[in-house]
């Protein structure tokens, strides 16, 4: 291995300090012995116990849990089927247009995301609250589903569906039996992406919530206007937990699948 | 023989399995497939043959319901098959890239098909096997597609397409893959399998050897037209235009004007048989004789073994070298001395005066200024008068020191020799430049030694050993 010279180290360390310093004292303040979020006092998981007695969190946690399940499973289904038929259909009129269309959502302001769709609600009369978070979320993690899914679709070889018509399969039962297992790992993935998305997301949440839902954002933002608490440190770091473990998992299936094949092949060759 | 030949597409009562007619593809202005028209009748292993992008994998994908087709019908067993989608079709396909489900073992890919059709799992357990004992592959039954070589691939998938029974199965480039050798053992396991299940067989291939070898007929194709349908054997020895001449095998050409054959050469005498069989083989007697005289030469001069040797062979051998009496034996090659003596002695067995009779009829082939015209008695008298191509393949074509006795013979000179171990080439310059090939049989390992680089030579072939083809 090659070894860093002293320019290198710095800027390492000092572009990784940047990234996760901020989150690093939150984890270790969310220990903290003392109500005070500045003074260190000593190691305790006192927040985290106070933090399972108090309800309004429970609560915001399980909002925040069914928006995450209902919009991410809603999200992979549209967006692996909107990757499915960019990638599948060929050529047809205003095929550039509808790809273009569907990736326009990833750089669009999330503040006009939200207002958009606040407006719509406000427009159809739908009451907001869970239903209208989940829509709006669905909306916006579609597009990353369907950036993960069509990419894996590209490299998907399109006489394993014929093979699958071939042999007796219907359209349908083709992708089914066939497609959708092989491209299982990236599906998974964009679930999981949009799961993450999900559970981050404060504005466009703000928007489109109402009175009867708020999400663990929403209550952390809210909770943070009246002064840092220990408490919400010690919920910052579970959130940083689920998602880390999320995103890891979500790399490491896409990963594995290739790697496993890789080996296997290997194998296969000394073998023979 | 008594057995009946296999040559439905002879027999004007047979209903054909598959008819194309008039069937056009058309990629927008692009026409992939022009208007063409075949049948394929049952149990035949048909084959599609010709260069890449001719449109062999697009004939295939009609078959198969891949493709839909611009204009014309096609029909199985007399059903128009062109609006059936592909899983209704009782046609099977094996992909050029083999298309195995990689998420599936070999077991359940073979079975996929069979779970399709709702069979019962003891039918589904009892075909697979059968498929995978076909194939041999039995032993990998539990392997996923990336943990078998190639090959195992290949036969899997063939496997995967049988299992069905399907009536008609396609072959896209089934072969490409694999490395020479195991390519043609697999050739003889794909007519096996072939004649044991009765399928017929479609098969696409780019390589001529390969159609030559598995197929009952071929169709020669060019640029999405059919050329030439065929057996092997025909298309080879009567192509029926320069294109096939040239595609097929190796060929000389000789481009000229046809003229009808004058009455008084046509009164030579009736051509017995025995001058057939000299026309076509003249040159292995001669080079057999030559290595028959120059082997006893040798023999002769070997020296025998004296006690110790006896005893040596007896003591230690023997076993690893079995009986001397079967033991092969290693010549040296005859010296020229030895060879000229050779030739000498058979030169006066050839009747000088008798000059071989020449078929009457056909036409002759003016094709170089200051060269006799190349005499063609299979020759078709219509074409007189006309542009013509005159082809003839390397291996009717002989290779002699002096001028043989031989309808057609020109002089030239040896450019270059390639030896491929059972056969060498003589690529031959004739005085106005033409090259020609000649192929002689290496049937003795000592055969033609004397005809090397540079030397003056005569090339012939009979009347009747080539093809006059129209341009
Ligand atoms: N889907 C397609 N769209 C446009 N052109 C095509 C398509 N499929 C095949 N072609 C064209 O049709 C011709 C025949 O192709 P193909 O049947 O694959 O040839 P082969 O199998 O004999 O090599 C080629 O020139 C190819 O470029
Ligand atoms: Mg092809």
């Amino acid at each position: 291995m090659k070894r860093f010279s002293w320019f290198n180290a710095t800027s390492l360390s000092l572009g990784f300090a940047f990234l996760y310093l901020p989150m690093i004292l939150l984890v270790v303040y969310s220990f903290n012995e003392s109500r005070l979020v500045t003074v260190w006092a000593g190691f305790s998981t006192k927040w985290y116990g106070e933090l399972f007695r108090d309800q309004e969190f429970l609560d915001a946690a399980w909002v925040t849990l069914k928006v995450g399940v209902f919009s991410s499973t809603l999200a992979t289904v549209l967006g692996t089927m909107a990757a499915y038929v960019l990638v599948r259909a060929g050529r047809f009129h205003g095929r550039t247009l509808f790809s273009g269309m569907i990736y326009a959502p990833l750089v669009m302001p999330e503040v006009i995301t939200g207002l958009s769709l606040l407006l719509l609600f406000i427009g159809i009369g739908l009451d907001r609250g869970v239903l209208t978070i989940v829509l709006a979320h669905t909306t916006f993690s579609m597009c990353y589903v369907s950036v993960v899914v069509s990419s894996r679709l590209t490299s998907f070889d399109r006489s394993l569906e014929e093979a699958a018509l071939d042999l007796g399969c219907s359209a349908f039962a083709a992708f089914r039996l066939v497609t959708l297992p092989i491209i299982a790992p990236a599906v998974i993935s964009g679930w999981l992406l949009a799961f993450t998305l999900s559970l981050d997301d404060l504005v466009i949440a703000s928007f489109t919530t109402g009175p009867s839902a708020t999400t663990l954002p929403i209550k952390i933002f809210s909770a943070v206007r009246l002064g840092v608490s220990p408490q919400i440190n010690a919920l910052s770091t579970l959130l940083i937990g689920i998602v880390t473990i999320g995103v890891i998992t979500a790399s490491v299936l896409t990963k594995r699948a290739a790697v496993a094949q890789v080996r296997d092949e290997q194998k296969a060759v000394r073998a023979a | 023989m008594a057995q009946t030949v296999f040559a439905p597409w002879t027999d004007p009562v047979q209903k054909p399995l598959i008819e194309f007619r008039n069937v056009s593809k058309r990629f927008g202005d692009f026409t992939a497939i022009d208007n063409l028209s075949l049948t394929i009748y049952e149990k035949e292993f048909f084959a599609l043959l010709g260069p890449s992008g001719c449109g062999k994998t697009t004939m295939m994908r009609m078959l198969a319901g891949f493709e839909t087709i611009s204009g014309g019908h096609i029909l199985l067993d007399g059903q128009e098959i062109s609006a059936v989608p592909p899983n209704k079709r009782p046609v099977n396909m094996m992909f050029q890239s083999y298309a195995l489900f990689p998420h599936l073992s070999i077991w359940d890919n073979i079975a996929f098909g069979l779970k399709r059709e709702g069979r019962d799992a003891a039918f589904i357990d009892e075909r697979v096997d059968e498929m995978l004992r076909l194939t041999r592959m039995s032993r990998f039954a539990r392997r996923k597609p990336h943990q078998i070589s190639g090959g195992q691939r290949q036969r899997v998938a063939l496997a995967r397409s049988l299992a069905k029974a399907p009536k008609l199965l396609l072959l896209d480039e089934p072969l490409g893959a694999l490395d020479r050798k195991l390519r043609e053992e697999t050739q003889f396991e794909l007519m096996d399998i072939q004649e044991k299940t009765g399928t017929t067989f479609v098969i696409v291939t780019h390589d001529q050897e390969e159609a030559m070898t598995v197929a009952s007929r071929i169709a020669v194709m060019d640029e999405g037209r059919i050329v030439q349908v065929d057996t092997p054997d025909q298309i080879y020895e009567a192509p029926n235009s320069v294109y096939v001449a040239d595609f097929i095998g190796d060929v000389n050409l000789f481009s000229g004007t046809a003229t009808a054959r004058p009455v008084d050469m046509a009164a030579a005498p009736e051509p017995t048989v025995a001058l057939d069989a000299e026309a076509t083989a003249p040159r292995h007697d001669a080079a057999l004789r030559d290595t028959v005289e120059a082997n006893t030469a040798t023999a002769q001069r070997l020296p025998a073994p004296d006690r110790k040797g006896d005893w040596l062979y007896d003591k230690l051998f023997r076993r690893f070298m079995g009986s001397r009496e079967t033991a092969p034996r290693r010549l040296p090659p005859p010296s020229p001395a030895e060879v000229a003596a050779a030739r000498a002695r058979e030169a006066p067995a050839r009747p000088a005066d008798s000059a071989p009779a020449i078929k009457p009829g056909g036409i002759l082939v003016d094709w170089a200024d200051g060269q006799p015209p190349i005499i063609a008695a299979n020759g078709d008298t219509a074409v007189a008068g006309e542009k013509v191509t005159f082809s003839i393949r390397p291996e009717k074509v002989t290779i002699d020191a002096e001028q043989p006795d031989r309808p057609n013979a020109y002089k030239g000179k040896v450019i270059d020799i390639a030896y491929l171990g059972n056969i060498s080439t003589f690529h031959v310059e004739l005085a106005n430049g033409t090259m020609v090939k000649a192929q002689m049989v290496n049937a003795r390992r000592l055969a033609n030694r004397h005809i090397t680089w540079e030397d003056e030579v005569w090339i012939g072939f009979s009347e009747t050993a080539g093809v006059v083809l129209k341009d």
